[in-house]
């Protein structure tokens, strides 16, 4: 008997399908076992989850909250990754783009403009403040071949400095500086009322308000689907991860896409970084326990390794992800330790990537084939 | 740093080997399971959850101070050691994606993972350390000019992991098993075709190296801090993992580079100590070893000279017989 490991030459669809959920399932369970070795009962604490992500009065409206910059980091991870550049900095990406975005949201909603106006400045604003800080990184593995994914993790660290120093120690545009509430405990300055996203409101479970900003990532999973999918740049993009080499000699500007995908995943995390402000905290957030505690950037490489780096399986896979760290969240504290959620996600992701061996080969258990030395010698 | 007499340059070298000491044995940890042929970019969850659980044996265990840090230290490397066979298992029998499983690990025992379940679980937040590693030599030689604080003013395991860095030079260098090791890391092939079992030497290897940043993680909980706070490593595993590129894969070198980051890790809080005003340098001085860790990388692969100098030939690469 002997296990075999074969290459797959065409890879089934239903796979593509049985492996995320299989690999669900699989971590529900072995994150079950966590649970009893650690004395909770894995049926209790579960349904304690799915209760308070999804069920609750009020649960949903939560969730989206959660899910809402998991897309745009989803997004921004799935985006690189599938060109094998693996940003890891989407983190500190959102941290900027929420600064460039509070600086325009400050700035032009303060003015009197309309609020269509601020909006769009702030989206523009922040896009790019998180595309320029991921073309650090970017620029650095263009130009130099610097390793990605040190530099733009350590550049995460940089702008929670960045995000605390403007709002606890210096009097920044950002701050709020009236009053002496505001010296004690420094707080960002709120933004003006023309600055703030509007929400729709869905009548379930007594109105659930979808933010602006899950409708800004919507549209950007349906433009990353067509880039990738329908254009020139995407094809070329797929060429370059498959084989640099082959993209080279078919005359692809390996620099200019390693910049424009780095650029991109920046946009998109920056865009998230704009949406925090906007739609949900309606002001620069600096504190360290605040938007830094939450890890938004590093939950969004689970879910586009999940999803296979297909954007609407990052918004799908971002919405249960989302109520499940929403319902870690709102269940913290002493019968439910801090941490369990991130490690069924760890174990989802161990789960996914084991099942990617499932899609790529076959694996067999039994005697070699006939034709084998095994046979020649009987 | 409790000695305020010294002179600034002599207080921050002997704060670089203290500081260091956590990031030495996770880059010696990530260097053998590099030199295998096997990147674990997992080293910050691995030193978090070997931090967590030396913390927990201590805490727990109510023996002599001895038998607790040496339980303690064999604990974190365990835990350690468990997280890495996880990566190993992914990547060297699955043939996963080195980076991705790296991640995966880093996200699952990382800062909001399983340290964090493990720490909060187990109630060890805002507990001082019920033993700590104190330093070895007598007050009157640590207060030696000069030498005292960096030579003598430090824990067991700062001299331990000088001898560790000792034992892996002649070990890489000097014996049959570590050329097979190199071997593994250069040409799978050709030591699959010499009989050497690749995959048993990057499972060795890569365990070992997880035993090792397990290890680290501990130092902060028993030696630096000395307790145990969510996160303690503060980015710590990745700047271990950059460390292995400037040391162009060599031990002695992860040394003089971890003391160096040991000692950009020192700056603001020591310059705070002596009441020198930051001011709006505190963003600067916080930041520096982060961006120092770019600046060294740049600086490496722009050079070079990183064929030459050490990147094992198959790192990263998944080895299978039928696919070479």
């Amino acid at each position: 008997m002997q296990v075999r490991i074969e290459r797959r030459l065409s890879q089934p669809r239903w796979l593509a399908v049985a492996v995320p959920a299989g690999s669900l399932l699989f971590a529900f369970v072995t994150a079950g076992i966590v649970l009893l070795a650690t004395g909770h009962n894995p049926l209790t604490e579960y349904r304690k989850l799915f209760d308070a992500g999804f069920i609750e009065p009020g649960a949903l409206d939560q969730t989206l909250i959660t899910a809402t910059p998991l897309m745009f980091t989803g997004l921004a991870a799935a985006a690189a990754f599938r060109m094998r550049l693996f940003n890891i900095g989407a983190e500190g990406q959102l941290y900027v783009g929420a600064i460039t975005a509070g600086a325009a949201g400050l700035y032009f909603g303060g003015n009197g403009g309309p609020s269509a106006f601020a909006i769009a400045a702030m989206v523009v604003c922040g896009c790019l403040g998180g595309a320029l800080w991921a073309s650090i990184p970017g620029v650095l593995r263009a130009f130099f071949k610097t390793n990605e994914i040190i530099t733009s993790l350590m550049l995460n660290y940089v702008a929670g400095y960045l995000l605390t120093y403007l709002i606890f120690d210096s009097e920044s545009y950002w701050r709020d500086t009236s009053g002496f509430n505001a010296t004690v405990f420094p707080t960002g300055k709120a933004l003006p009322n023309s600055a703030l996203w509007p929400a729709w409101t869905i009548h379930l479970q007594g109105g659930i308000p979808v933010p602006l900003g899950l409708g800004f990532a919507l549209l950007v999973a349906v433009i990353l689907f067509v880039l990738y999918r329908r254009t020139r740049f995407g094809f070329e993009v797929q060429v370059l991860s498959d084989s640099e080499r082959a993209a080279r000699y078919g005359g692809v500007r390996v620099r200019r896409k390693i910049l424009a995908v780095m650029a991109i995943s920046g946009a998109i995390a920056g865009l998230g970084g704009a949406s925090q402000d906007g739609d949900f905290r309606h002001m620069l957030d600096g504190d360290p326990n605040g938007l830094q505690k939450l890890g938004y950037g590093y939950t969004g490489i689970v879910i586009a390794a999940l999803a296979r780096y297909n954007p609407f399986a990052v918004v799908a896979i971002a919405f249960v992800l989302g109520g499940l760290e929403n319902a870690g969240n709102t269940l913290q504290g002493v019968d439910f330790p801090a941490g369990l959620v991130g490690v069924i996600q760890g174990i989802i992701l161990f789960s996914a990537l084991g099942g990617e061996l499932l899609v790529r080969y076959r694996v067999r258990v039994g005697r070699r084939s006939s034709t084998g030395p095994v046979s020649a010698a009987a | 740093m409790t000695v305020t007499n010294h002179s600034l340059l002599v207080v921050l070298i002997a704060a670089g080997v203290t500081y260091g000491t956590p990031l030495l044995y996770a880059a010696l940890g990530e260097l053998l399971a590099e030199r295998s042929g096997v990147l674990n970019l997992g080293v910050e969850g691995m030193m978090l959850v070997g931090a967590v659980m030396g913390f927990w044996t201590v805490e727990r265990f109510h023996t002599n101070s001895n038998v607790a840090l040496a339980a303690a230290i064999a604990v974190a490397a365990l835990a350690g050691a468990l997280m890495a066979s996880i990566h190993a298992f992914l990547v060297i029998t699955l043939r996963a994606s080195q980076i991705v499983s790296g991640l995966a690990l880093t996200i699952f025992a990382g800062a909001a993972g399983l340290s964090s379940y493990l720490g909060n679980d187990l109630n060890l937040a805002d507990l001082p350390a019920a033993h700590t590693f104190n330093p070895v030599f007598p007050s009157s030689m640590r207060q030696w000019r000069v030498i005292g604080p960096i030579l003598f003013g430090h824990n067991l395991l700062v001299y331990a992991s000088w001898a560790l860095v000792v034992l892996l030079i002649l070990y890489l260098n000097r014996t049959r098993l570590g050329l097979n090791v190199r071997a593994v890391g250069e040409s799978p092939a050709a030591a699959d075709a010499m009989g050497i079992n690749v995959a048993a030497y990057r499972y060795a290897h890569t365990i070992a190296g997880g035993a090792f940043a397990g290890i680290g993680g501990a130092t902060y909980t028993l030696a630096i801090t000395p307790q145990w706070v969510d996160g303690i490593t503060g980015g710590a595993g990745w700047i271990a993992i950059a460390l292995v590129i400037f040391a162009f894969w060599r031990p002695e070198l992860c040394l003089v580079g971890a003391y160096f980051f040991g000692a950009l890790l020192d700056v603001a809080p020591e310059l705070q100590a002596r009441q020198i005003s930051l001011g709006p340098t505190v963003l600067w001085t916080n930041s520096v070893p982060y961006i120092a860790t770019i600046a060294v990388l740049v600086l490496v692969s722009a050079s070079s000279v990183k064929r030459r100098l050490g990147a094992p030939a198959a790192l990263g690469i998944a080895y299978t017989r039928e696919e070479r």
